[in-house]
């Protein structure tokens, strides 16, 4: 990431743990009927001290431990959701949406539209995602995909501390519930915060990286290792521009088909499963926006399929890399 | 974790000697609920209703002894067998009669139905499809009440089947922990769908919530006079901050799982609905425990009938006279 030049003012570097801690520090401190509920999110700060400090200011009453239990928890924030408050309900690792599912699918989903639009749900779900963490297939998934295939739910992917943070705050203040899954290896990820406040709008990508050659699409930390891919890249003299699309619903169609035109091949890497995952879905919205001005067929990078191994030597094949993007993106170029 | 910060407001709370007035209201809407069902039956059998029904009739001293102890904000949250709720907590046929029948008019636009009415205007947070999948939204519901001081209760009512699930252990055991404004109201009518409760039930479903120290009471459902005075007293515990309730009663569907559920005798004997539809039906112990007091005679009893069986003429009526919904409401109501 970059560095702060001393000139600037009003902008810190803080890493992705700390913005997200600030975001929900801020949005408890404006709205009382916010509250934060999940397993360890008190004292012990979650299992990686992301909320470290919030129940010293905010107390027990808001930011609130409660049993190791995912399902209920979810279901305690729908139910609190409908009747006046804004709960962020933190699921530990990404894998244990499994758990929420009938909360999340059947009823969170569903309950605006059932009701005719006369009940509202605007509850967070904060979870995680990412492997490398030799953690073994029940703590590495990303699962993200499964909330972005199901109408009446939102989904956040963040990549940069200042992404994270301004999308943070917008879920809270959204009327719906939200997924905003964080990738467990980015916390320490530092970069540029402003000290105003500012919140990002969903379904708006942001261009991390201009470029003419090749348009790579990524989510989460598929962002950083895209950039890295892009700085080797240019080395060679292929300038790719790295689209991240920052919500994987809603979906900025546009700004993907646009850079896809522009630069005529892409390539869609996402670290979740890349069977049904995000990357096809992003991959046809290319082909379907862009088809007649792509000159190479539209790549997927995702991880691979198969439950996510223990040992580092095997842990570490599963998940894309910035040397597989670069590969990818040089057979696309017709550099091999 | 300790008690909201806010100071509860004080409720008008409901008599614990019903007058004879009173009474009779009660009355009014159980007969409400039996000629509602009643049509209902008729409407599907005519082919007029699409989609399933499920019918409420035998149970109707559970939603009203229930409803009678809440006041209109007071929340319930419902099941699939769902309607003699959602009359017992204020809704009006008419409306009701549209949403069975996927009209513009009905309570959710014609997009929830029978399975799925919700009606915020009497703190009905919706009826719901997944056997015990409501019992989040009303765990969530009293955790609002608590911590926004307003004095509200939650009501969940379930079937006993509910008691197969592990969602609803684990909201009983947050609402417990937390000492939150909730009644559970298991209506013990013997049959999980086709399936008597003895063939998948381990123990008395009651024996769970004493073994997490709630306020349990097992009770029969069919005199409404003991469903009113349990469902009185453990409202205003709950209301006192004394915490949830759970409270069986043990009563009858006349009907089948549902309205196409005719041969239902490998699962029970013809013997055994005549006997209770004969010696424990809720309306007729009401009538003649009003009459044998002296609370009323008979041709008011019958003058209750007669008008509430126009009403519901009425609102069949109506409901079949209005029209659908326009092409345009499909997706409309996804996101709030």
């Amino acid at each position: 990431m970059s560095t702060l030049s001393a000139e600037k003012t009003g902008v810190r570097v803080l890493t992705m743990g700390e913005a997200i801690r600030e975001a929900l520090a801020e949005e408890l401190r404006r709205d009382p009927t916010v509250f934060v509920m999940g397993e360890d999110v008190a004292e012990a700060g979650t299992a990686f001290k992301v909320l470290l400090g919030l129940v010293d200011e905010f107390g027990p009453e808001r930011v609130i431990d409660s049993p190791i239990s995912e399902p209920g928890i979810t279901g305690l924030g729908v139910g609190a959701a409908m009747t006046g408050m804004r709960p962020v309900i933190d699921i530990m690792f990404g894998d244990f949406i499994t758990l929420t599912m009938d909360q999340m699918v059947n009823q969170a989903a569903k309950i605006h539209y059932m009701s005719g639009g006369k009940l509202k749900v605007p509850m967070v779900l904060r979870t995680t995602m990412g492997a490398s963490r030799r953690s073994a297939a029940q703590h590495s998934q990303s699962l993200h995909a499964w909330f972005s295939h199901v109408p009446g739910l939102k989904v956040v992917v963040p990549s940069t501390p200042y992404d994270a943070k301004g999308l943070l705050k917008t879920a809270i203040r959204d009327d719906n519930p939200v997924a905003f899954f964080e990738d467990k290896m980015m916390y320490q990820l530092k970069g540029e915060v402003p000290e105003e406040e500012y919140t990002i709008p969903f379904g708006v990508a942001d261009i991390k990286r201009p470029g003419t050659d090749i348009t790579i699409v990524a989510t989460s930390s598929m962002v950083q290792v895209s950039l890295a891919a892009a700085e080797m890249l240019a080395e060679i003299g292929i300038e790719a521009e790295v689209v991240d699309p920052r919500t994987t619903f809603p979906l900025d169609k546009e700004a993907i088909i646009e850079s896809a035109k522009k630069t005529s091949r892409a390539i869609v890497v996402d670290e979740g499963y890349e069977r049904y995952g995000v990357t096809a879905e992003i991959a046809s919205v290319i082909a379907d926006g862009a088809f007649y001005y792509l000159d190479a067929p539209v790549k997927r990078i995702g991880a691979m399929d198969v439950p996510i191994p223990f040992s580092p030597a095997l842990e570490d094949l599963t998940v894309p890399t910035a040397d597989t993007v670069v590969e990818t993106a040089k057979a696309l170029c017709g550099r091999n | 974790m300790a008690k909201a910060a806010k100071q509860t407001k004080p409720k008008t709370s409901k008599s614990a000697t019903p007058d004879a007035e009173e009474w009779l209201t009660m009355y009014e809407q159980m007969v409400r609920i039996r000629s509602f069902e009643e049509r209902v039956n008729l409407l599907y059998t005519s082919a007029k209703m699409p989609g399933l029904a499920h019918l409420y009739i035998g149970e109707e001293a559970i939603a009203v002894g229930v409803c009678s102890v809440l006041n209109a904000e007071d929340y319930i949250t419902s099941t699939h067998r769902g309607h003699g709720h959602c009359i017992a907590k204020g809704a009006d046929v008419d409306i009701m009669f549209a949403e069975l029948l996927g009209k513009a008019a009905g309570y959710c636009k014609g997009k929830g139905g029978s399975m799925h009415i919700a009606d915020q205007a009497n703190g009905n947070l919706g009826a719901n499809a997944i056997v015990g999948g409501s019992a989040g939204i009303a765990v969530g519901a009293a955790f609002s009440a608590q911590r926004l001081g307003n004095g509200r209760v939650a009501v969940c009512f379930f079937g006993e089947g509910a008691m197969g699930q592990g969602f609803l252990a684990e909201t009983m055991n947050l609402a417990q922990l937390w000492k939150l404004p909730v009644i559970f109201v298991c209506e013990n009518n013997m049959y999980n769908e086709y399936t008597h409760f003895s063939e998948t039930t381990a123990g008395n479903p009651a024996d769970r919530a004493r073994a997490l120290g709630m306020h349990t009471e097992e009770q029969d459902g069919q005199d409404i006079r003991v469903v009113y005075e349990t469902a009185l007293t453990a409202v205003e515990r709950a209301r006192r901050g004394e915490g949830p309730a759970f409270l069986m009663f043990h009563t009858y569907r006349y009907h089948g799982h549902h309205v196409g559920d005719i041969n239902r005798e490998y699962y029970r004997s013809k013997e055994e609905e005549r006997d209770w539809v004969e010696n424990r039906d809720p309306l007729a112990l009401f009538a003649d425990w009003l009459l044998a007091k002296k609370l009323t005679d008979r041709s008011v009893l019958d003058g209750i009938e007669a008008e509430v069986k126009e009403e519901v003429e009425r609102g069949a009526q109506f409901a079949l006279d209005a029209p659908y919904p326009d092409p345009s409401e499909v997706s409309t109501n996804v996101y709030a």
